[in-house]
């Protein structure tokens, strides 16, 4: 009994945290919890997109027009003005707005749930994402402050790849366009992938201190990125990309369904295999770890190829949700979310203990916090300043000296009152 | 052997240093006037608020710190300015005041990182974060300054003509001021050797009786009131305010002090070099822009590779001078 409340002790704060958010919600803010269940009539259009193909370069320089003006006010914007169109339609609107909706992406079974809890997972995914790697590097005792620029790599060979197939100018355009998707998502992922085997490169091959190291990659990722696209945004239609994080299966958005498995998959390599343990073992004393037998450089390696492949898959999610790829705001600040998600969650900063259940609730965290000062109509720019709050605040409780002056004080006042 | 040799401890600057020369002798002898005196005024007009955030960076990277509310604190306190000089309010006064929140917050983020020993890395984060949204609630837009007498005196009447149109524009002076001023503090000050006795090694810092949490919390003081500064240069340079400005500077800032040879884990580098660092940067800029082939990410992909070359050396450096030390 004792041992499983000891088990969950790291998730007690952020859980609190969330449930303190949630009554909130369900106090001030109308229809938080308003799930319903929309009948999507999206198969068909979907396969219709490529149909309309010759009116694509049109609504193509449109998007991107728009998506120029949305560089100016931020991703953030953009993501609130979605959030807000879907959060807090009224009933009539929210039925003109299931056609606009439905074109997004293709619903498996041809139902979905519909609400802002919904909606708060589905922006989510990509820091819930990012936060399953960078996990696993914190508790190495690395960080990898490149997620943000590594995102944008990814998204941007992906948008590039689509590109190339809907003009045909690339092998496998044969395939057709519900089926050839999967090529840029493979390039994608293999170039994150390698960006993180870079990273893993410098920190685990030669020793280099894991901020400075990733620094490099991100303060050119932004720039291979641009070379990738050639300073444009490059915008996309493709159903199965836009799939990801769009489109529904089994009742949740998809993109859901995309971190439930990654964690999954993450959590038994990490806990059901030895893994985990070299892992914690590294970040506690690489040295004693090397000289009881684990190879710390490749545990630390692999540590942030995952980070590499997580930031893929979150670069996808993000260009995939606003349908293009912008190499300067794809990922912006992302790094900061996805540590903070982390240390929310209970993973120490200096390694040797980490906790992917808890960085999920981080992640959710942020993500309702972001999503009802989206709702309460704070601008998305001035977001940060409760979001910085929250950071400190929860740095401040896991501080162990912040404990002990805090415990301090309630001595004095204990002894002073035994005195008195 | 009386072989000519640099100290170890110059090796980067040097590289630094000659880093600089190649790269703007390259400028001269692909373009016809790069050589001018013009461009190479310029380079300081365009970078002089860049090299007072870098000064502050530097400092606080001495200590083994980091800061990364540096474009942030520039974006607020130039939107501050802006925007206090719009509703009516004496440019003095407001440049002051902007100097003044720089400071506190510098020092309220020095003593977070050193009261509760939270990490350097998320606090200034969080601070980031933090006063980039505060310049959002002062203002979400733009706003220029227009007509105001102590701006148009600073413009005019405080620029030193150097004949031939070429002017050092107060920012200029401004910043080689502050930089000298960084300079003789951190290599002959009591205050300026600690900064370097903390960031080789807190502990021994602390056992040898420096007051280490005084000095580090003096270092992000410093660097709040850099990046305050530089953004008042960078409201008198662009004559005007903007909230979402200066997203990532803390990155160039932090790629300059590097270039400039200063070890990211602390106690190794010099503040003087934060200008050459700067100074490349500004260089790589104006080649581009000289080019007009070349696209501008290109500056983004070989500032990363000039970062990883420095961090390369300084690594190899460290590896040799402790071989060194225990064969002693």
């Amino acid at each position: 009994m004792n041992k499983t409340s000891n088990k969950f002790r790291h998730l007690v704060w952020p859980l609190v945290s969330l449930a303190l958010l949630l009554l909130f919600n369900a106090i001030f803010t109308d229809n938080f919890f308003k799930i319903e269940i929309k009948k999507s009539d999206s198969a068909q259009e979907a396969v219709q997109t490529p149909v309309v193909k010759d009116e694509l370069p049109a609504a193509a320089g449109e998007a991107s027009e728009a998506a120029e003006a949305a560089v100016q006010a931020g991703e953030g914007a953009v993501q609130a003005a979605a959030q807000e169109a879907e959060a807090q339609a009224p009933a009539e609107q929210a039925a003109e707005q299931a056609p606009a909706k439905s074109d997004k992406g293709v619903s498996i079974f041809g139902y979905y749930l519909y609400g802002t809890p919904i909606d708060i997972l589905n922006q989510g995914a990509k820091v819930m994402v990012l936060a399953i790697g960078m996990t696993l590097v914190i508790a190495t005792g690395g960080i990898d402050i490149s997620v943000g620029a590594v995102m944008a790599i990814a998204g941007a060979i992906a948008a590039l790849l689509i590109s190339l197939l809907d003009a045909g100018s690339c092998p496998g355009a044969g395939m057709g366009p519900n089926l050839y998707w999967i090529i840029p998502v493979a390039a994608a992922l293999i170039l994150s992938t390698l960006a993180g085997f870079w990273n893993g490169m410098l920190v685990a091959g030669f020793g280099i201190q894991p901020m400075v190291a990733t620094l490099v990659l991100m303060v050119a990722g932004r720039g291979v990125a641009q070379l990738i696209t050639d300073g444009q945004i490059i915008t996309f239609d493709n159903p199965g990309l836009v799939f990801l994080c769009n489109g529904h299966a089994l009742f949740l958005p998809f993109s859901v369904w995309i971190v439930v498995t990654m964690y999954v998959v993450a959590g038994l390599l990490t806990r059901k295999t030895a893994f985990g343990l070299f892992i914690e073992s590294v970040g506690n004393n690489e040295r004693a770890s090397r000289y009881a037998g684990i190879e710390a450089r490749r545990i630390k390696w692999l540590t942030y190829v995952i980070c590499g492949f997580c930031a893929g898959v979150a670069g996808l999610l993000a260009a995939s949700n606003i349908k293009c790829a912008d190499s300067n705001n794809a990922g912006l600040y992302l790094e900061l979310d996805a540590i903070l998600a982390t240390v929310i969650g209970g993973t120490s900063m200096a390694g040797g203990r980490f906790f992917l259940s808890g960085s999920l609730v981080g992640a959710i965290l942020i993500q309702t916090l972001t999503t009802t000062m989206y709702m309460k109509n704070v601008s998305p720019a001035i977001v940060a300043v409760p979001k910085a709050m929250v950071v400190i605040i929860v740095c401040l409780l896991q501080s162990p000296v912040f404990r002990a002056k805090v415990l301090a004080i309630f001595a004095s006042k204990a002894a002073k009152g035994g005195v008195q | 052997m009386k072989k000519f040799k640099v100290p170890m401890r110059y090796v980067p600057i040097s590289a630094t240093i000659l880093v600089f020369f190649i790269v703007y002798l390259i400028g001269i002898i692909s373009f016809e006037n790069f050589g001018s005196p013009k461009v190479f005024l310029d380079l300081f007009i365009d970078n002089a608020y860049l090299g007072i955030a870098a000064i502050g960076t530097a400092l606080v990277i001495l200590t083994g710190g980091i800061d990364l509310s540096v474009g942030s604190i520039i974006a607020f306190t130039s939107i501050l300015i802006a925007k206090m000089i719009s509703t009516g309010c004496n440019a003095v006064l407001a440049i002051v005041l902007a100097l003044v929140i720089g400071i506190l917050f510098g020092m309220l983020q020095g003593w977070l990182i050193h009261s509760f020993s939270l990490p350097p890395f998320l606090v200034t984060l969080a601070g980031m974060f933090f006063i980039r949204g505060c310049g959002f609630i002062v203002s979400e837009e733009s706003i220029g300054i227009k007509n105001d007498p102590v701006f148009n005196f600073i413009q005019n009447d405080l620029t030193i003509k150097l004949g031939k149109g070429l002017n050092l524009r107060f920012i200029v002076i401004l910043y080689i001021v502050v930089l000298i001023t960084a300079i003789i503090f951190s290599q002959r000050t009591r205050a300026g050797r600690s900064i370097y006795a903390i960031g080789d090694n807190e502990l021994a810092a602390t056992l040898m009786g420096i007051p280490v949490g005084r000095t580090k919390i003096m270092t992000y003081t410093i660097a709040g009131f850099c990046s305050a500064l530089a953004g008042v240069v960078y409201a008198i340079y662009l004559k005007a305010g903007n909230p979402l400005n200066c997203v990532g500077l803390e990155m160039d800032a932090i790629a300059a002090v590097v270039i400039g040879g200063t070890l990211l884990t602390g106690g190794v580098g010099y503040v003087f070099g934060s200008l050459f660092g700067v100074l490349v940067l500004g260089l790589i800029q104006t080649l581009i822009v000289f080019d007009g082939r070349i696209n501008s990410w290109w500056t983004r992909i070989i500032v990363g590779l000039l970062v990883l070359a420095f961090i390369f050396m300084q690594n190899l450096i460290t590896k040799i001078s402790k071989s060194k030390s225990k064969a002693h």
